[in-house]
């Protein structure tokens, strides 16, 4: 099903002249739709991303089955504004021009997406509803995105998205984000996520965030802090002062707790950290080395590594604590466990054949099954969002990422760096992002992502050097 | 001292210096003994401290094979020789870290690093150290001592450490 995902463009009826611009203009700039909540954004997308399909519509579309592989020339001019007004975000032009960037990033970062590097002209407030489909054209945008942002009387802002096919003349999507000021830059990954989808068929994944250990200090003495950042690298935080060793952090399916491991007091344990309130607790009240922490899909359990007596299982407990329950029992190093979507099943590494593999059972710990059989050690496996992949390290000389059916088979490798580990998975499956370490005494590691194809490779920025990222989900 | 042969004193000595654990330039006097030093502000060493037992063992570290936490013969007979000084002070508690070179994944090395100072904490128990005695952390991969990526580098990193927490 998925041998060699070749991502390509295809520009799909394009002689079929099936938008002649019968369809009025849309109306200008209008307050849409008040969102319910503050940071919610105003529910009033056209039709569901993904699910109809563009090209018997006749529309553009970014073809990521098959076809030619080059990305699709897209123009995201400054996003205008009504009034300048200061806000605590920042003046409204000034935004307008950041959330275009927000918008150019995030789709130039998923490698199907080529931005205008020249060419891009200011647009006036009307001219956001009512495009110059000529000038862009000539300029050479397949697509266009035009939106505006506009502070409201209640203290929040408005951005509008509009994404067009220059070709066809015709209005693809819209939609209209309210954010409170602190949450402005959401917007603009929302905006790149409708345009995204609709041009890919795939689901959204630029509004989310990435909680990872940031690194810094020489190697023998590296200080490594919790931190949370957007999937971009913005919205940089840190989480902890660095005093103990902080390591292998997952966010809770609700986005509210990270577990992640801690040598605080020298007792290196799992801990369940509240991302509002800063607190933390240890997971499980013991004197057992306690690792590797993944929370169930449903929130409910948290699946970990416990040493006994030299012995290192695979353990789940309630997540809000209680008495772990073991569901591996060799005398072997299992670790690395991780559900799949629906949390029926857990892969998990093990050494018990004699070296690292990867194996998969069922929640309970039934059927134990090991899946991978190449040559070399397999290591970290994580789950695709999807359900159809599993990613993992794989350990042959130097370390790689690759990806592989849940079954075992149709093995491939996406990274060729010396040192790259630890993959997660993008809320989308179709990116993960992983970290690479540089050798010798300056060594160093980084965060970097890869897609499903191999080649679009980048490095993800960070404050300081980074390492175990965990992708969290698409934000609600 | 623990009555080693020849060859192991050689071996010793060799493992030693690639440590680049400098020997005490003046030959320690025998263990119980406190020594004054003549140098004002230099600390005396207690008999029973950390630093009395880093100069009267053969060595705090052991080291380990890739991917192995078992204890080769050069490896027991450095824990003879803490079995020994810890077996004169009944009453000192020590740590042993755990410790594992770069070419592990980092959750694995944890596990591996925790045997491997479980494997040194058994010994030494079976010599006759009370195991309540004796705690142990792992730190992976997260605290190497050689910084280089080279199999001397590695050789170094994969290890035990005795620490006494006094």
């Amino acid at each position: 099903m998925f041998h060699k995902m070749i991502f390509a463009l295809a520009l799909a009826g394009v002689a079929t002249g099936v938008a002649e611009a019968q369809t009025a203009p849309a109306p200008l700039p209008v307050p849409f739709p008040n969102a319910p909540q503050t940071g919610a954004p105003a529910p009033q997308a056209p039709g569901q991303p993904g699910g109809a399909n563009p090209q018997q519509q006749g529309e553009l579309v970014v073809d990521v089955v098959g076809g030619v592989s080059a990305p699709l020339g897209i123009a995201i001019p400054v996003m205008p504004t009504s009034d300048v007004v200061n806000t605590p975000a920042g003046r409204t032009d000034q935004l307008g021009q950041q959330l275009a960037q927000i918008v150019t990033t995030d789709l130039r970062n998923s490698g199907l997406f080529k931005p205008l590097d020249s060419g891009v002209k200011p647009v006036l407030f009307p001219e956001v509803t009512a495009p110059t489909f000529d000038y862009w054209g000539g300029a050479g945008a397949s697509a266009l995105v035009q939106g505006f942002i506009r502070a409201n009387g209640d203290g929040t802002l408005t951005v509008g998205c509009y994404l067009y096919d220059v070709t066809s003349r015709a209005e693809l999507a819209r939609q209209g984000f309210v954010v409170p000021p602190s949450e402005w830059r959401r917007a603009g990954h929302k905006c790149a996520d409708m345009v995204y989808s609709k041009l890919t068929g795939e689901g959204p994944y630029f509004d989310s965030r990435v909680v990872y250990v940031s690194e810094t200090g020489p190697k023998g003495k590296r200080i490594k802090r919790l931190a949370i950042m957007d999937q971009d690298g913005g919205n940089h935080r840190f989480l902890t002062n660095g005093q103990a060793i902080a390591l292998t952090p997952r966010l809770s399916p609700d986005q509210r707790s990270i577990v992640y491991m801690s040598y605080v007091e020298d007792r290196p344990a799992i801990y369940v950290y509240d991302i509002e309130s800063g607190r933390q607790r240890l997971l499980v009240p013991n004197t057992n080395l306690t690792f590797a922490p993944r929370v169930s899909p449903d929130g409910k359990w948290v699946l970990f590594s416990m040493a006994v007596g030299g012995n290192t299982d695979i353990y789940r407990v309630p997540f809000n604590g209680g008495t772990p329950q073991r569901l591996t029992d060799s005398p072997a190093i299992d670790t690395g466990g991780t559900y799949s979507p629906d949390g029926s099943r857990i892969v998990f590494e093990s050494d018990r054949s004699g070296t690292q593999q990867l194996y998969v059972m069922n929640a309970d710990g039934s059927q134990q099954q090991r899946i991978s059989f190449g040559s070399g050690r397999y290591a970290t496996p994580v789950w695709s969002p999807r359900g159809n992949l599993i990613a993992f390290t794989k350990i042959g000389g130097s370390f790689r990422i690759g990806i592989m059916s849940p079954a075992g088979g149709n093995e491939q490798l996406l990274t060729d760096g010396a040192q790259d580990e630890g993959p997660s998975w993008s809320p989308n499956g179709r990116v993960l992002m992983f970290f690479r370490s540089s050798g010798g005494g300056n060594g160093r590691a980084d965060l970097w992502s890869v897609d499903l194809t191999g080649v679009n490779v980048r490095r993800v920025p960070t404050v300081l050097d980074g390492s175990d990222p965990a992708w969290g989900p698409l934000r609600p | 001292m623990a009555k080693l042969t020849t060859s192991l004193l050689i071996g010793t000595a060799l493992f030693t210096a690639a440590c680049a654990k400098k020997p005490p330039a003046v030959i320690p006097p025998p263990p119980g003994q406190s020594v004054v030093d003549p140098n004002a502000g230099q600390p005396s060493i207690a008999p029973g401290s950390r630093a009395d037992f880093e100069r009267s063992v053969t060595s705090n570290t052991v080291n380990f094979a890739l991917d192995s936490f078992s204890l080769d013969d050069r490896a027991r007979a450095i824990l003879d020789s803490q079995a020994q000084w810890l077996t004169r002070y009944p009453n000192v508690p020590v740590s042993l870290e755990g410790h594992c070179d770069e070419r592990g994944t980092r959750e694995y090395n944890l596990a591996l690093g925790d045997r491997r100072a479980l494997a040194a904490k058994n010994y030494l128990a079976a010599r006759g150290v009370a195991p309540g005695r004796i705690s142990t952390i792992s730190y992976g991969k997260e605290r190497p001592i050689a910084l280089g990526s080279d199999e001397a580098s590695w050789a170094q990193n994969r290890r035990a450490v005795t620490i006494v927490l006094n």
